[in-house]
């Protein structure tokens, strides 16, 4: 078995404040693996992943990772795209604060671009993007230093249904190419069967595993992967973890 | 047709309550020192039209300058405060006892620092003081009101002080500095007339100085002419700053 991307290894996480917001909660992320983490609102998911990333350190517990910096990237909730700049622009930015000539940054923001599927694109600011090209170009931006973690803080949750499968799809194909480590945060289950190998689920907050569920089949996903026994079958065992999870807290 | 008269009743307003003046100083006939009619106005300001623009770019360019001078200041001292939260802390109390004591109050220490030969650069420096407040404030908040998401991808990707405040504070506040300025636009003419009023006739030759020489001669009718061209500047450089802040936000978007 080789090194997991990312580890939390009983982590805790206490704010000053609201007191404890996760834990105590194990993850082991294998390079490559997509791993959905799925629980119920403010059991601590997007703290889970700001650990993940690095962005915030744990009160108890400690956080392994192999990722350096600049090879973590993050989808937030929203594209959060800064209006000022072009679609290119901000796609190049995380290549410029990290050193690279402007012109090669801006030449594989452009690729980029094009892989999300928003060639043509480029001159275009955040404001006169859909909210689905918005998001392809922010999981462009994510892309574009070609990290071995990409976390996804539930980016679909303001797209419509049509447009979530659609980018669903985009992210598997994408993965083919460069097979990153994912770990995918939502709290739509038939979400999370359909992009994950594993479903981590959390229990309600503060959040602590409530069990796993395995995801046989193909990634990519196939063509109808959601009729499938597999995949029904799947979905209906993160529903029944989730609650147990709420259950089990309450 | 209802376009036509929503632009039309201001107007239809304005004629009605200058014809109501007009019709009751006829009737009266109050004394034209006391309250001339509207007609008399009238002639006031078709005779001094010239003196009168030039009063006005008087007034108009100190105002302007002074918006030069306190937009370059304010905004130093926020990037300054932005930077350092020990600065903000610091400087904080000092920009709120500044926007908080009225410029006539200060207008006579002014005077006499500035040097009798100087009254202009007194002026400019108290309108400086009116228009700076609201460009540090509008800085100030503007250099905090970057999309925290955003901040979090500037940690992510490792980005230096520099980078952060060039990259990301300064651009993320462009609409906070826009507002600011549009005030302060506004509030450095006001600090120019009432510096002129401190001032005195020996002054700025401006249109407050136009309303006290006129005022000290009984000129009533000149004294209200200099305030109709003093409303009407306000008006225009209102609707000019609106519009300059609403250009300088689309372009901002893009959109």
């Amino acid at each position: 078995m080789t090194a997991p991307v990312v580890a939390l290894e009983a982590v805790e996480v206490d704010y000053a404040r609201r007191g404890r917001a996760l834990g105590p909660f194990s993850l082991s992320i294998a390079p490559g693996e997509i791993v959905a983490l799925v629980g119920p609102s403010g059991c601590g998911k997007s703290t889970a992943l700001r650990l993940l990333a690095g962005l915030e350190q744990p009160t108890r517990g400690t956080v392994t990772r192999t990722a350096g910096r600049g090879e973590t990237s993050v989808v937030f909730q929203a594209p959060t795209l800064a209006p000022w700049m072009t679609a290119q622009a901000n796609v190049a930015l995380p290549l410029e604060l990290s050193g690279v000539p402007k012109i090669i940054a801006r030449a594989r923001a452009a690729a980029a671009l094009a892989r999300v599927g928003l060639a043509g694109a480029e001159e275009a600011r955040p404001a006169q993007l859909s909210g689905g090209m918005a998001m392809r170009a922010s999981l462009a931006r994510a892309l574009v230093t070609e990290p071995r973690l990409l976390l996804l803080d539930e980016p679909f949750a303001a797209l419509d249904e049509i447009t979530r499968r659609s980018l669903a799809d985009d992210v598997l194909k994408l993965w083919r190419e460069t097979r990153p480590a994912i770990i995918f945060v939502t709290h739509n289950v038939e979400e999370a069967a359909y992009m994950a190998s594993r479903v981590a689920v959390m229990t309600r907050g503060p959040g602590r595993i409530a069990g796993e569920v395995v995801v046989p089949g193909h990634l990519p996903r196939l063509i109808g992967f959601r009729a499938t026994p597999e995949f029904r079958e799947a979905a209906e065992a993160v529903s029944d973890l989730l609650l147990k999870g709420s259950e089990m807290a309450a | 047709m209802n376009r036509v008269l929503d632009i039309l009743a201001p107007f239809a307003l304005i004629a009605l309550l200058l014809a109501g003046w007009e019709i009751a100083c006829r009737v009266t006939g109050v004394p034209a020192y006391f309250l001339p009619a509207p007609s008399d106005v009238a002639v006031a300001l078709a005779t001094d039209t010239a003196s009168l623009m030039q009063a006005a770019w008087n007034t108009l360019s100190v105002a302007l300058i002074s918006l030069i001078i306190a937009s370059v200041v304010a905004q130093g001292i926020a990037l300054l405060v932005g930077l350092s939260p020990l600065m903000d802390r610091a400087v904080r109390p000092l920009a709120s006892v500044l926007q908080v004591t009225p410029v006539v109050a200060i207008a006579p220490l002014v005077l006499i620092w500035a040097g009798i030969d100087h009254p202009e650069r007194a002026i400019v420096a108290l309108a400086v003081l009116v228009a700076f407040f609201p460009i540090f404030s509008g800085a100030v908040t503007g250099l905090k009101a970057a999309d925290p998401d955003l901040e979090r991808l500037f940690d992510l990707y490792g980005a230096s002080r520099l980078q952060r405040v060039l990259r990301l504070r300064l651009p993320s506040a462009v609409p906070f500095l826009l507002e600011g300025h549009k005030v302060a636009a506004g509030l450095a003419v006001i600090g120019a007339v009432v510096a002129e009023f401190g001032a005195g006739s020996g002054g700025v030759r401006g249109l407050a100085w136009r309303i006290l020489d006129a005022g000290n001669k009984l000129q009533t009718a000149r004294m209200i002419a200099a305030l109709v061209v003093l409303g009407l500047m306000g008006v225009v450089l209102h609707a000019l700053l609106e519009r300059a802040e609403r250009a300088g936000l689309a372009w901002w978007r893009g959109r």
